[in-house]
C-alpha cells in the first residue's frame, strides 16, 4: 500500500480518468429523471393526506365565529 | 363572514398542496402546518383582495412563500445553524414506507439555497409553469429557469454520492471514516 498523496486532487490524475469516459449525458438524464420522480412522490404523499381537521375548522370558525360546538350551556333543540 | 362557496372550495382544495409546499420548504411537518395556518389566516383576512377567476392556489402559495421568507430569515439568524446540522434535525413522516429515500431527498433539499429550493419545488413537484413560479416568487422567468437548473444539478451531485456504485475515490474516504473491521 502506498501512503496517500499529500495534495488533494493529485489522486485524480493517478486514476486514469481519461480511460473511464462514461456516457455522462445519459447518466445525468437518469439521475435527473429519478430526482424528478422522487420529488413528486414525496410531494404527492403529503397531498394525499388531504385537509387536516385544524384547517377545515379554521375555515368553519372564520365563516361562523359565533358558533361554539361545545359552548357553555348550549341547549339542544 | 360568509365565503362564496366557490372561494371556500378553492381554498379547501388548495390546502393539501399548500402543506406539501410548506413541508418541502421547511423540511418539518409541524413548522409547515404552522406556516399553513398563518397563511390561511392572512388569506381569509384579505380575502376581498383575491380576484375571482384567478388562481387561488397560486395566490395562497405566494402568501406562504413570503411568510416563509420573512419568518425564516429571522429564524436562521437566531439559530445560526450549520447547514448539515440543520439538515439532520429534519423531521420525516413516520408513516412513510420509503422513509429513508425521502430522508435523503429532504436532507439534500435542505442544503439548497432558499431561492433554488422554492423554484425547484414549484416547477418540479407542484406542477406550476415557469411563468407561474416566477409570479409567485416575484422574479423573472429566466431567473426561475436558471434556479431550477442549478437546483437540479446540486441535488444530482448531492444524491449521487449516496449511491455506492457512483463512488469513485470517495469509497476510500468512506472506508477510512467508517472502519468496520475492528
Amino acid at each position: 500500500m502506498k501512503p496517500k498523496p499529500g495534495k488533494p486532487g493529485s489522486a485524480m490524475q493517478f486514476g486514469g480518468s481519461s480511460q473511464t469516459a462514461q456516457p455522462a449525458g445519459k447518466l445525468d438524464k437518469e439521475v435527473q429523471t429519478k430526482i424528478g420522480q422522487q420529488l413528486r412522490a414525496m410531494y404527492d404523499e403529503v397531498v394525499r393526506q388531504g385537509v387536516p381537521d385544524r384547517f377545515a375548522e379554521l375555515l368553519r370558525k372564520f365563516e361562523q365565529p359565533d358558533t361554539k360546538p361545545n359552548g357553555d350551556g348550549d341547549p339542544k333543540p | 363572514m360568509k365565503l362564496e362557496p366557490s372561494v371556500r372550495d378553492a381554498v379547501l382544495a388548495a390546502i393539501p398542496r399548500l402543506r406539501a409546499f410548506g413541508i418541502s420548504l421547511t423540511g418539518n411537518v409541524d413548522r409547515a402546518d404552522d406556516l399553513v395556518q398563518e397563511t390561511l389566516a392572512r388569506a381569509l383576512a384579505n380575502i376581498n383582495s383575491f380576484e375571482p377567476g384567478t388562481n387561488m392556489q397560486a395566490w395562497l402559495f405566494t402568501i406562504l412563500r413570503n411568510l416563509f421568507r420573512s419568518e425564516y430569515r429571522k429564524r436562521r439568524r437566531e439559530v445560526e445553524d450549520a447547514e448539515g446540522r440543520y439538515a439532520e434535525t429534519l423531521v420525516t413522516q413516520p408513516e412513510q414506507t420509503s422513509q429513508l429515500e425521502y430522508k435523503e431527498m429532504r436532507v439534500a433539499l435542505a442544503k439548497l439555497p432558499d431561492d433554488q429550493r422554492e423554484a425547484l419545488i414549484l416547477v418540479g413537484a407542484s406542477g406550476f409553469s415557469y411563468e407561474e413560479a416566477a409570479a409567485i416568487c416575484g422574479c423573472a422567468v429566466g431567473t426561475i429557469k436558471s434556479r431550477v437548473n442549478r437546483a437540479r444539478n446540486r441535488l444530482a451531485a448531492e444524491l449521487a454520492i449516496e449511491s455506492p456504485e457512483d463512488l469513485g475515490p470517495d469509497s476510500q474516504v468512506r472506508a477510512v471514516v467508517a472502519p468496520k473491521g475492528r
